[in-house]
């Protein structure tokens, strides 16, 4: 059997210096002619441990990871050369245990089924992974569409944007709409701060998405296809067009698609041009149109006036890239996995103070703490785990003692936050949750479109507050005022956006309301984050006089001599820090 | 909202002398199409860098949409841009992951270091800074682009040496 080497060429990859490994190994092989192929593949999901490479030989697979320029030297030497492979350096193996065996193999894959498997530039990787035997199969047992759609509502499948409607449902009222022209859109518009799934999806199994949406346009007789593409993530559509070309050379797209004789079913991407709220579905279809991407009323649907007034069906990059699965293993297969209400697996960013971030796909149902310490590795730097924010801007913040809630639509709605998209941020002790608040308020003020009034002008009035509060200006009354203009954003605005943006805050309040009372009444911030609420102050047991803080402090707010205590005039002290990290005594103390 | 980002201090467009007949193959390309706006506006954008005033009129004038239109699409979207910018932007990334890990500290360390503001051009035309929603690099938070490159796990003192070394660099 040939050796193969193959580098791990996500993003998340490339910017962790993936790209020189790479030249290096190539540069390696073809000086020294060494016998391995060299291959690409793109995010596996373990990006905390990148740039990884994985080496293929007759005794078995190892993923190395850290693989910087000069350990790819090392571990070429050794392993190809040698045969000797470097065991402090494998991360993942079947063959022993491996430093992060346990974050793979507790993990269903799914969407993920080809991420990190395949070239995902090459439409016979995806092939040889059973890719486009679901369509096939649709054509050859002349599936019905309306066998296809009870596959998809018999298999739970709820739309993964974050809304959770039943794909199936979805389909169901986009067929029954009748009209020359149908359209099916791919919502890969990820904008959501901290979440990166989608791109994850579109990078390393591009093929896997564009057959969802070839079978989606089968199952409801749709003649174009959109994919909605962020133009921040080149790479995606760099390689989604390279699938879409491989595509029409295969006869899957383009004239008689498939082969069915009058279906000249055709997909192309538009690149959206930033801007949050074009994730609705609306707002989408607006800026597809070329508009500014404001959402309208519903109803009309999507599903019965969408894109240039024709039934529409949209979904997102995860959603579709589940239905090939569901087709080729069958509706009990997929809903095997997951809870009374949400079948299936979700895939989640895991981000922030979290030992591991990177990519995962769980079956629902497993609990969130679970999720951050089982596969996430728990906190970094042996913090305290505070809480996890879900949903995005959209979302809200789960505190650590709700941790045993479940992953599942209706269970994380209970809380407050929503499901979302699946990015998970991992907050410790040294976040500040009406920092957070303020954070996600500030985002969506950035990205409300301005159409609804109290979306509009309700969020710029709740961050007026919100910088109050971190400024030390908060007064008593505005807990409450938070929560009344929250109501009133959520009841009056017209798309999601609005509906949700409040949910950030009020989470925060819900959970952590001591610290905004903190805030407010004793003009603290426990996490010591907002920093007009803090105090530096010299420790007389500690200082010992060495003159560090005092040369640099740039407000020149500290006096003293040589081997004499110093001190800080709060009256001209802007709180920097800079004198906090320079100390090599730790006698600055910040309360 | 996002149309209040536009100042009048935005819509100044330096007098500099622009070839709009570069824009000839873009506008034969996509004139007769429906939704040509933003493809149009993110063309011009990719042939100028920015899109200057006199691209709005000439597109204006022969692919017929009205000016107000194009103006209210080019403001709306983040990535449209009414003013040159400099030959490296710098794109400091503050999605959730990076700002919970002190993106800011990086954003105000490089405001110092060039003298701008976020969304500000250096006198030089060397460097645009901006602040970004998320590059989707969560796992080497805090992060900063330039160009291609991804910087990550950064902090602020070590954000200021790369910029000024990409300066250094390409001076000698």
């Amino acid at each position: 059997m040939i050796t193969t080497v193959t580098v791990g060429l996500g993003s998340c990859g490339i910017a962790a210096g993936a790209g020189k490994t790479f030249e290096k190994i190539k540069a390696m092989k073809e000086q020294e002619n060494l016998p391995f192929e060299l291959q690409k593949t793109s995010c596996i999901g373990m990006c905390y441990r990148e740039p990884l490479v994985e080496i293929t030989d007759d005794t078995g697979t190892y993923i190395y990871g850290d693989v910087n320029e000069d350990r790819a030297v090392e571990v070429i030497e050794k392993h190809i050369n040698q045969h000797d492979p470097i065991r402090e350096y494998i991360v993942y193996t079947d063959l022993f245990e491996a430093a992060e065996n346990d974050f793979i193999q507790s993990q269903v894959k799914i969407v993920l089924r080809n991420c990190g498997y395949i070239d995902p530039e090459s439409i016979t990787d995806y092939e040889q992974r059973h890719g486009y035997t679901a369509m096939k199969t649709i054509v050859m047992e002349k599936l019905s569409r309306e066998d296809v759609i009870k596959t998809i509502l018999d298999s739970g499948l709820r739309g993964r944007g974050g809304g959770g409607f039943p794909t199936g449902m979805k389909w169901k009222f986009a067929n029954a709409s009748k009209s020359e022209q149908k359209y099916v859109i791919c919502n890969a518009d990820e904008g959501d701060p901290g979440a990166f799934m989608d791109r994850s999806v579109l990078e390393g199994d591009p093929h896997s998405v564009l057959e969802g949406m070839i079978i989606a346009a089968y199952a409801i007789e749709a003649t174009g296809g959109v994919i909605y593409c962020r133009a921040e993530y080149p790479l995606a559509i760099k390689r989604l067009n390279i699938a879409i070309k491989q595509a029409h050379e295969n006869g899957y797209l383009g004239k008689n698609s498939f082969g069915i004789r009058g279906w000249d079913f055709d997909i192309y991407i538009k690149e959206g041009a930033g801007a949050f709220v074009c994730g609705e579905e609306t707002a989408l279809i607006a800026s597809i149109e070329g508009e500014r991407g404001m959402p309208r009323k519903r109803p009309p649907f999507p599903a019965v006036s969408g894109l240039w007034k024709n039934p529409t069906n949209i979904n997102n990059v995860e959603t579709y890239a589940n239905v090939p699965w569901i087709i080729l293993n069958g509706s009990a297969a997929y809903a095997k996995y997951g809870t009374e209400k949400s079948k299936g697996t979700k895939v989640f960013a895991l981000a922030g103070k979290i030992r591991r971030s990177g990519l995962v796909e769980v079956p629902m149902g497993m609990t969130i703490k679970d999720v951050i310490f089982k596969l996430g590795g728990g906190i970094k730097n042996n913090k305290r785990f505070k809480a996890v924010q879900l949903g995005g801007p959209s979302g809200g913040c789960i505190p650590e003692y709700l941790s045993d809630t479940i992953v599942d639509y209706d269970s994380v709605n209970a809380t407050g936050a929503i499901m979302g998209s699946g990015g998970m941020v991992v907050m410790d002790e040294t976040t500040c949750m009406v920092d957070v608040a303020k954070f996600f308020l500030d985002f969506t003020r950035k990205e409300s479109c301005g159409k609804c009034t109290f979306c509009r002008v309700g969020t710029m009035r709740m961050l007026e507050i919100l910088e109050r509060i971190t400024n030390g200006k908060g007064q008593e009354t505005d807990i409450e005022r938070l929560e009344e203009l929250a109501y009133q954003i959520k009841d009056n605005s017209l798309c999601g956006l609005g509906q949700t943006a409040p949910n950030p805050v009020l989470t925060t309040i819900r959970y952590f309301r001591d610290e905004y009372e903190a805030h407010i009444g004793h003009k603290k911030c426990p996490a010591k984050v907002c920093r007009p609420l803090l105090t530096y102050t010299v420790d007389e047991e500690k200082c010992t006089g060495c003159m560090v803080c005092l040369k640099n402090c740039p407000a020149k707010a500290i006096t003293g001599e040589r081997k004499k205590l110093h001190l800080i005039n709060q009256d001209l002290c802007t709180k920097c820090g800079v004198c906090f990290s320079k100390c090599k005594f730790e006698s600055i103390v910040l309360t | 909202m996002r149309i209040t980002r536009l100042n009048s201090k935005q819509t100044e467009t330096k007098a500099e002398a622009v070839d709009l007949r570069l824009l000839d193959p873009l506008i034969e390309k996509n004139k007769a199409k429906k939704g040509n706006l933003i493809p149009l506006l993110q063309g011009a954008q990719d042939l100028y860098g920015y899109i200057p005033r006199e691209v709005f009129g000439k597109l204006s004038d022969e692919c017929g949409i009205s000016l107000s239109d194009m103006f209210g699409v080019a403001t709306f979207y983040a990535q449209f841009r009414l003013q040159p910018v400099g030959k490296h932007i710098i794109k400091v990334c503050h999605g959730t992951a990076c700002h919970v890990q002190n993106a800011k500290e990086i954003s105000e360390a490089i405001e110092e270091s060039l003298r701008i503001k976020d969304g500000e051009t250096t006198e030089d035309r060397f460097y645009t800074l901006e602040s970004v929603a998320c590059l989707g690099c969560c796992s080497l938070a805090p992060v900063m682009m330039i160009g291609d490159q991804t910087y990550g796990k950064l902090t602020g003192n070590e954000a200021v040496k790369i910029i000024k070394n990409i300066k250094l660099s390409e001076n000698n």
